[in-house]
């Protein structure tokens, strides 16, 4: 399956990459702090889990992808969901679990899928979805393709077994799978070094014989280089990864725990906090010269206006008919 | 037709969906290079190869959720459980991630996967290699589960297994893998998911069974027609989607009805059988419905034991003999 290379990465930001990355993490910032607002208001309801603090993750990794390549996350996975060129829209519509949702307001906000785009899906049970992306890799090069597969999970996966049988079986095979861990330091409530015997997560790589390597997960430069590094190699030569993108959720868990502030302390969230993405792309870009301030404030008009579309949209969207419970449960 | 045994019905089954289908592929542990476990696979490597017959590690987890995976991206995979006692570790790729794939993306990934093997009641292995397995996965929508009796079965719901959008569980036996029977040639033979079959006619009472706790019945209904009994026996042979038609339009005809499991009884497949023979033939019925199962125990090793664990030939012609007596 013949298909145009991209380009390899310059280490230099240019205007156009600087607004693209920025405009894409303030994207997904705002979806998120909107998305938080309708759960107050009662318009999205269930589990929901925020990506705010962690965008430079999957902004700077799919942003080496190809459209024909895959995507694929665990629960918090709105923003590699949006990353990967869903449609704002279609996203909010999901989460208020309306009829024009991605998944028809089936899936929610844990489980948006998103074929026209490869996104392989949400996935609510951790570890799981680590074998899933094997299984994409494996039909990749059954199928003679050479598209590759990003997995994105939390630190938490590593606890799981699956974790553990995936790195092997991608080792194993040589299958162009990208696992990047975004270790965020917690699961949950429970720190990384109550939960893990090794912390540097990306030493796991070493023990399937494969490439491991740990990024700065708040520069979306860093990400960008050290992804585009491993896709085109795994592109090129069908060899897997280990990412460890360091990161932090500077939201709880999920909304049932707002705070986050049992498990760390105060001072903790403040210092990660100086670390904003956002705002440490901004400030290069101001610095290097590639964008003006005028930029900065007609990206964040843009992702405001979209996201109040995506409400709009969600609002007027039907609730889906009562028809819909029985439909696709099998597939004829 | 040619006669063959249950296993090589199954083994062609494969061949033939793989000489046919380019994404069809078999993966699991010693299915390549051993030939299978039970030697279901014997041959296909040699005639398709390491790309189309993958030898797994000891991951039934890990290959079940490669098998999900790789069957979003439009491949067709055949999964072997070396028996259907470790699809456990795998319940949380099928039940959690395989069934319900097609409805959490709103009917954007549909998933086309067998996981086959076998299953049930076996001789003296003891409780974790001997027990029905059916149990964890027909209460699950979005599954389908297909227990096949007799070699035609066997390939012709195999070959449909293979052919369906859809996650299916196909559990064989290893104790009906040497039957042998008469299987049509026509490699476009199959056997619709779904549809029941009565296996022997009778007037007086309807015999619900499958697997090897058909064959027993079949044995008893023999004995009881020498006392001018007749026996109805049918067997479901996919379990979901169960084909309550035949079964109910059976009882509806002989007025009587005894279900036999070979697994635990509490909560099983019987009782979900007696409970739509009830709702739906209530009117119908001379007697009520007899359950015939498997003891509430695990399955023990002694050879005396096994055999008071699953349902014996007497237990099976009480239960007939009381419902037709009453
Ligand atoms: C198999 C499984 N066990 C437990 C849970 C409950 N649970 C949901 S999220 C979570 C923590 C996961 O943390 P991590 O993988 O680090 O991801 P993060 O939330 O930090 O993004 C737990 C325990 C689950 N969803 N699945
Ligand atoms: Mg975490």
């Amino acid at each position: 399956m013949a298909q145009a290379k991209t380009t390899i990465l310059s280490p230099r930001l240019d205007a156009v990459l600087a607004r693209r990355l920025l405009g894409q993490m303030a994207l997904i910032r705002r979806f998120e702090e909107k998305a938080a607002e309708m759960y107050a208001l009662g318009k999205i309801g269930g589990f929901l889990h925020l990506y705010i603090g962690q965008e430079a993750v999957a902004v700077g990794a799919t942003s080496t992808l190809r459209p024909d390549d895959y995507a694929v996350s665990s629960y918090r996975e709105h923003g590699h969901c949006l990353a990967k060129g869903s449609d704002p829209r279609r996203v909010m519509a999901e989460l208020f679990g309306r009829r024009d949702g991605l998944s028809k307001g089936k899936g929610g906000s844990m489980h948006l899928f998103d074929k026209s785009v490869n996104f392989l899906g949400g996935h609510g049970i951790v570890g799981a979805h680590l074998p899933l992306a094997a299984g994409a890799g494996f039909a990749i090069n059954y199928q003679g393709g050479d598209q590759v597969v990003l997995c994105f999970f939390g630190d938490g996966a590593v606890h799981e077994g699956e974790f553990h049988e995936a790195m092997n079986l991608v080792a194993l095979w040589k299958l162009p799978v990208i696992y990047i861990c975004e270790n965020n330091r917690y699961a949950m409530g429970t720190a990384i070094h109550r939960a893990l015997a090794q912390t540097e997560i990306w030493r796991f790589a070493e023990t399937y014989g494969i490439h491991g390597e740990a990024v700065d997960g708040m520069d979306v430069l860093a990400v960008r280089e050290c992804v585009g590094r491993v896709v085109e190699r795994a592109r090129r030569d069908k060899t897997p990864a280990l990412i460890e993108a360091r990161t932090y959720r500077f939201r709880g868990h999920s909304m049932r725990d707002p705070a986050g502030a049992v498990y760390r302390t105060r001072e903790e969230v403040e210092r990660e906090k100086q670390r904003d993405p956002i705002a440490l792309l901004t400030a290069r870009g101001l610095k290097d010269g590639v964008l003006s301030e005028a930029d900065v404030r007609a990206i964040e008009q843009n992702v405001a206006d979209a996201v109040d579309e995506a409400v709009a949209f969600a609002e007027a969207s039907p609730e889906p008919p009562a028809s819909f419970l029985f439909t696709d449960v099998y597939k004829d | 037709m040619a006669v063959m045994t249950y296993r090589e019905a199954l083994n062609l089954a494969l061949r033939e969906e793989m000489r046919r289908d380019p994404r069809v592929f078999v993966m699991g542990e010693e299915v390549g290079l051993y030939e299978g476990a039970y030697r279901v696979t014997q041959g296909l490597l040699k005639e398709f190869g390491e790309k189309r017959v993958v030898d797994t590690p000891i991951c039934e987890s890990g290959f079940t959720g490669v098998g999900v995976g790789a069957a979003m991206l439009g491949l067709r995979p055949v999964l072997e459980m070396m028996t259907f006692n470790f699809a456990i570790l795998a319940l949380d790729q099928i039940v959690n991630t395989a069934a319900k794939m097609l409805y959490m993306s709103g009917g954007q990934y549909n998933i086309p996967l067998v996981v086959r093997g076998p299953g049930g009641p076996a001789a003296q292995l003891a409780a974790q290699h001997s027990q029905s397995m059916e149990t964890y996965f027909y209460h699950v929508p979005g599954l389908k589960v297909v227990r096949p009796s007799t070699p035609a079965d066997a390939k012709g719901l195999l070959k449909s297994a293979i052919r369906d959008e859809n996650p299916v569980i196909f559990i064989e036996s290893e104790t009906l893998y040497a039957v042998k029977g008469e299987v049509p040639d026509d490699p476009d033979f199959t056997i619709p998911l779904g549809q029941a079959i009565v296996r022997r006619e009778g007037t007086d009472v309807t015999v619900v069974a499958y697997m090897g706790m058909m064959y027993r019945a079949m044995e008893v209904a023999e004995e009881l027609a020498r006392e001018g009994m007749s026996v109805e026996i049918v067997d479901p042979r996919t379990l979901r989607p169960m084909d309550t038609q035949t079964i109910v339009s059976s009882v509806r005809k002989t007025h009587r009805a005894v279900v036999i499991e070979a697994g635990a009884g509490f909560a099983g497949m019987g009782s979900e059988i007696l409970s739509f023979i009830t709702e739906q033939a209530f009117d119908d019925l001379d007697a009520p419905v007899e359950r015939v199962t498997g003891e509430n125990a695990p399955m023990p090793y002694a050879r005396n034991l096994e055999l008071l664990k699953t349902p014996s030939k007497a237990k099976i012609a009480a239960a007939i003999r009381k419902v037709c007596n009453a």
